[in-house]
């Protein structure tokens, strides 16, 4: 039993069908991608996770309980952060509080009216939120507005805001979109550091192989809204369906 | 709309001493904050001196904003100010129809004294609760939708406010001509004689007292209400500064800043902002109960889109999310209403007399529509510069001033150098 | 029954002008992606439009050494005035050109528009298109009023009447054209005018959008404004001319629009408010949407003021088309007709 267990969910728009009958098993604390070609339904999957879409059909249960339904607040109060394909941050905002909102979200719950007391008092916040920034090496730019930053130090907030949550389920999607070769290489190694800890599962969809292939413990095939293939990266590797599924699309 | 934040960027720099040491210093406020609010409070308490600069019977005693009616209304629409920032400074949405519940509260209050009693604070309260609860209500309902939809959903709250009480409330609220005390009422708590109309008080001291202080040739006017709507403006103000560097306070911006990302953080931004809407509320409340004891009248066109339009001009104007804008606004706006409006043709002679007639005629005429009773139109188009190249308001406009001078005496630290860059990007 | 056709017929001159208000609105919303709070504003220059016409045509002279010239040979102290169109085409022309100031006042009225709306596009709307709705409502609320005060001073602050032409000035008995007793239905010959003239404004304004391949451009920028940015079309210039053409819809509403209502400088704001709440119930960038919820309100809301409904329900006509607004909007968010995902973050 995997601590998300997506069992026969269906999604269409109109027409057009965008998830067919997608099962899904994430084991806890291993990396599950989930690859495919364009327009295979990854997208749509990972929104019918957060309750950002509701699927027509099937069950989606994380740590034993459903998913479906519910708000997307309440979702990641479940445990279940994201990371979106283009950064979401608070751009307005200091870096450092970018990250102390979501670890009072963690602490305060979904709302709290604490309108009196002053942020500076907050030490055990001031404390985590720190720490987090300087695990991904921020610390420095604490107080710069988060909107100036570049996309690398944009993604690496982030993350930073979904780990400060310290999630049992972190999904991420693309999180080297776009990115140059040496930013995917700093991602990449934040991930592997994540994961090295093995205090949370993580669900990625991703486009570059080479990303998939350093992190990812199982890999799933998605085409037309349908799983064509699970297993382990090596045997994906070298699989026929894979490869005519995405017809030299893929530099394995 | 990232300039904004001016002020409150710069308290993204406080919390990094805090972590070591824990002192919450005067009042819990530290650092900037105490200096502002110990300023505003002196500015406030020497109000009366600092807005009579001229002596009495000078050419100049028109320009004189220190008379009770005036200060009051500086501090009242200052606190409408402050609350109406509190929603649409920290979290964006901006209601067009925050009158309503100034209305609600001047309502209740002039009830609270008409039946119980002429002392001012309970009418206070039940001004603040009534508003409350109309915030609730309206706020409940408009809340279900953002951005220009919210804006036309207070709007139509508070013009159908207006309305009935301009018609079918009539019973309550006195219709067209509005409430006012009158000599048959009597208040449960008051005795009052068969024919004295009762006067609003503050535990017996009139709130139209005044002492009178004459030195020299100047003439300064201590007024009792002007005192007491002032202490209850700089209790709004702490309190608004409280809130500002709450934790609250950084959720509501973080609902200006991205509320889908909010939602992703386990935030429900719903509730956060219906609070932030009742509280505004309630300083809109407080204020319409401030006014009531002040004047002890009210009227429907209190609540008119006009009036909800004319907090919004003042919180943009001083500079919206930030603390001291609205209050400058406020001030600004009521002392161009009251004195800009007073300026005529003929104080524009005396002051261009030292010219050539011709020069002073041309003068006269260009600047004659701005003055007098084109003032609106001087507010129109200040706003208008405001809205176009200063986003922040005065505010905004003071520390780009300041910033200016700073950048040549000393090094620029950190925070400065990003909020120069976050200037010059937003330029 | 009578009664019914009677409040119909007069919710169709209100419901006219909301409709040309909201049509305005809508056009300018929907190709730009403005919320033009200075929309009302450009209806009441179009009244003052009409007004300043009917003053310069009635601009005179002190005819003194005129003995019979004007009102049967009897002159007013010696003081009375000859205008100037009257000198010159002769006092039954120059009568009557005065008469029809309004109507005239059209051709007047486009250029004017087209220049102010321009003007305001190129000046001042242009720069605002990238900025937050809230900046965009905040600037054109500045703008609607100093344009307002502007006007104030000019024209002070009393409504000015502006008489329609004396053909149409009276009324005429609706109920005997459709079988009814006489003097049951009847109906200002004006008011029929009005909603005639909406008629063919909005009908010209779709008639164009449909028809020509400047209008095919502007409809598909309302649909999908990047995609058409990059076919290469200049788009911008065409949506000058759409906000100019806007203005010119609101202008000309406020022109026709002055018999019925003396015009004041706060008109275009009293009549904003309830276009806005209009535009919502259609459904923001909606074109059909504005047009049929603006006749839609103006009708309920002259339902509402009838004496057997106030009745029942006291004061309904004051907040009917709020009441609608606030239950269109929570219930049925997109409005009437309106599109998926304007305006909704």
């Amino acid at each position: 039993m995997g601590i998300l267990e997506v069992k026969n969910v269906g999604k269409r728009f109109g027409g057009l069908q965008a998830l067919g009958d997608v099962n899904l098993s994430v084991k806890e604390n291993t990396c599950h991608a989930i690859i495919g070609p364009n327009g295979a339904g990854k997208s749509t999957l990972l929104n019918c996770l957060i309750g950002k879409l509701i699927p027509d059909t099937g069950s989606v249960m994380f740590d034993g309980q459903s998913v479906l339904g519910r708000k997307p607040h309440e979702i990641n109060q479940m445990g279940i952060s994201r990371v979106f394909q283009t950064p979401e941050i608070f751009g307005d905002l200091s870096v450092f509080e970018n990250v102390m909102i979501p670890c009072f979200a963690k602490r305060d719950g979904s709302f709290r009216m604490h309108a009196y007391e002053s942020c500076d008092a907050e030490t055990d916040i001031i404390a985590k939120a720190e720490a987090m920034l300087d695990e991904v090496n921020m610390l420095e730019k604490r107080n710069v507005v988060a909107s100036s930053l570049s996309r690398g130090d944009k993604r690496r907030l982030e993350m930073a805001m979904c780990l400060s949550q310290k999630p049992k389920l972190l999904l991420l999607d693309e999180p080297t979109a776009g990115m140059a070769r040496a930013d995917t290489n700093n991602t990449i190694d934040l991930l592997k550091t994540i994961k090295a800890k093995g205090e949370l599962t993580m669900c990625i969809i991703e486009h570059d192989m080479h990303v998939v292939f350093s992190l990812a413990d199982r890999i799933t095939v998605l085409a037309q809204g349908t799983p064509l293939v699970e297993d382990t990266p090596e045997n994906i590797k070298g699989h026929p369906k894979v490869r005519e599924a995405y017809l030299g699309e893929a530099e394995v | 709309m990232t300039d904004q934040t001016t002020d409150t960027r710069m308290d993204a720099t406080r919390p990094r001493a805090s972590a070591a040491h824990k002192s919450s210093g005067l009042l819990g406020l530290t650092g900037k904050d105490l200096g502002l609010f110990i300023i505003v409070a002196l500015l406030t308490i020497l109000a009366p001196f600092i807005l009579n600069p001229f002596p009495e019977g000078s050419a100049l005693a028109q320009f004189n904003g220190g008379y009770p009616d005036l200060m009051q209304r500086f501090v009242i629409f200052g606190i409408f100010a402050i609350g109406f920032n509190i929603l649409f400074g920290l979290t964006g949405y901006l209601s067009f129809g925050h009158a309503a519940f100034l209305g609600v509260g001047s309502y209740a209050a002039i009830w609270m004294m008409k039946l119980l009693t002429l002392n001012v604070i309970p009418a206070i309260i039940m001004s603040i609760v009534f508003a409350g609860i109309f915030a609730l209500v309206v706020g409940y309902i408009s809340l279900r939708r953002s951005g220009i939809y919210f804006s036309i959903l207070t709007l139509a709250f508070a013009q159908m406010s207006y309305a009935l009480a301009y018609s079918v409330l009539t019973p309550i609220t006195g219709g067209e001509t509005g409430l006012q005390l009158k000599a048959t009422d009597t208040p449960l708590l008051s005795n009052l004689g068969p024919t004295e109309i009762g006067r609003a008080n503050f535990f017996g001291v009139d709130m139209r007292a005044s002492y009178e202080m004459a030195i020299g040739d100047w003439l300064f006017t201590f007024n009792a209400g002007y005192y007491i709507a002032a202490v209850f403006m700089l209790l709004s103000f702490y309190l608004a500064i409280r809130l500002f560097r709450s934790p609250f306070g950084m959720m509501l911006r973080a609902v200006k800043s991205n509320q889908q990302r909010m939602n992703y953080t386990g935030l429900n931004s719903r509730p956060y902002t219906l609070a932030a809407f009742v509280i505004s509320g309630m300083y809109a409340g407080l204020a319409g109960g401030l006014m009531v004891a002040m004047d002890t009248q009210v009227g429907p066109e209190r609540m008119f889109w006009t009036a909800s339009g004319e907090v919004v001009l003042m919180t943009i104007l001083g500079g919206a999310g930030t603390l001291i804008g609205p209050v400058l606004g406020a001030g600004m706006i009521k002392y161009m209403e009251n004195i800009v409006s007073k300026i005529n043709d003929g104080i524009l002679h005396q002051w261009f007399a030292f010219m050539p007639d011709g020069i002073e005629d041309f003068l006269v005429f260009v600047i004659h529509p701005f003055i007098g009773k084109g003032w609106h139109l001087t507010l129109g188009l200040l706003f208008m510069l405001v809205v176009i190249f200063l986003p922040g308001g005065l505010v905004e406009g003071g520390q780009r001033i300041a910033s200016v001078f700073r950048r040549k005496e000393t090094k620029t630290s950190t925070v400065e150098k990003s909020a120069a860059e976050q200037q010059q990007h937003s330029e | 029954m009578d009664g019914l056709i009677l409040q119909i017929l007069n919710g169709l001159d209100k419901g006219s002008a909301y409709a040309l208000i909201a049509l305005g609105l809508t056009l300018i919303f929907g190709t730009l992606g403005v919320v033009n709070f200075a929309h009302g504003a450009l209806f009441m220059i179009g009244a003052f439009c009409a007004v300043t016409l009917q003053r310069i045509l009635n601009l005179g002279f002190v005819d003194e050494g005129a003995t019979s010239s004007s009102v049967g040979g009897f002159s007013f102290g010696g003081a009375q005035e000859t205008p100037y169109v009257e000198h010159w085409f002769g006092e039954a022309v120059g009568g009557t050109i005065i008469d029809w100031s309004v109507p005239l006042a059209i051709l007047f009225a486009i250029p004017v528009m087209m220049l102010v709306g321009i003007a305001m596009e190129r000046g001042l709307i242009k720069h605002f298109y990238k900025r937050p709705h809230a900046d965009q409502i905040l600037v054109t609320f500045g703008l609607a009023i100093v344009l307002q005060e502007v006007v104030k001073f000019y024209f002070g602050a009393n409504p000015i009447p502006t008489p329609a032409p004396d053909a149409f000035t009276g009324s005429f008995d609706f109920g005997v054209l459709i079988g009814y007793d006489p003097f049951t239905i009847v109906y200002p010959y004006w008011r029929l005018v009005y909603f005639v003239f909406a008629m063919v404004i909005i009908a010209a304004v779709f008639g164009f959008l449909q028809f020509t391949t400047f209008g095919m451009v502007v409809r598909a920028g309302m649909a999908d404004r990047e995609t058409v940015g990059l076919l290469g079309i200049d788009i911008d210039k065409r949506f000058t001319i759409m906000f100019a053409i806007a203005a010119c819809v609101a202008g000309l509403a406020g022109v026709m629009y002055t018999p019925i209502n003396s015009p004041n400088y706060h008109m275009g704001m009293d009549f904003l408010v309830l276009s806005f709440v209009v535009v919502v119930v259609g459904g923001m960038g909606s074109l059909p949407g504005a047009v049929l919820a603006g006749f839609l309100l103006g009708i309920l809301e002259s339902f509402a003021s009838m004496a057997e409904v106030i009745d029942i329900v006291p004061g309904i006509n004051q907040i009917i088309i709020y009441l609608v607004a606030i239950v269109i909007l929570l219930t049925r968010p997109r409005g009437l007709m309106g599109r998926k995902g304007v305006m909704e973050e």
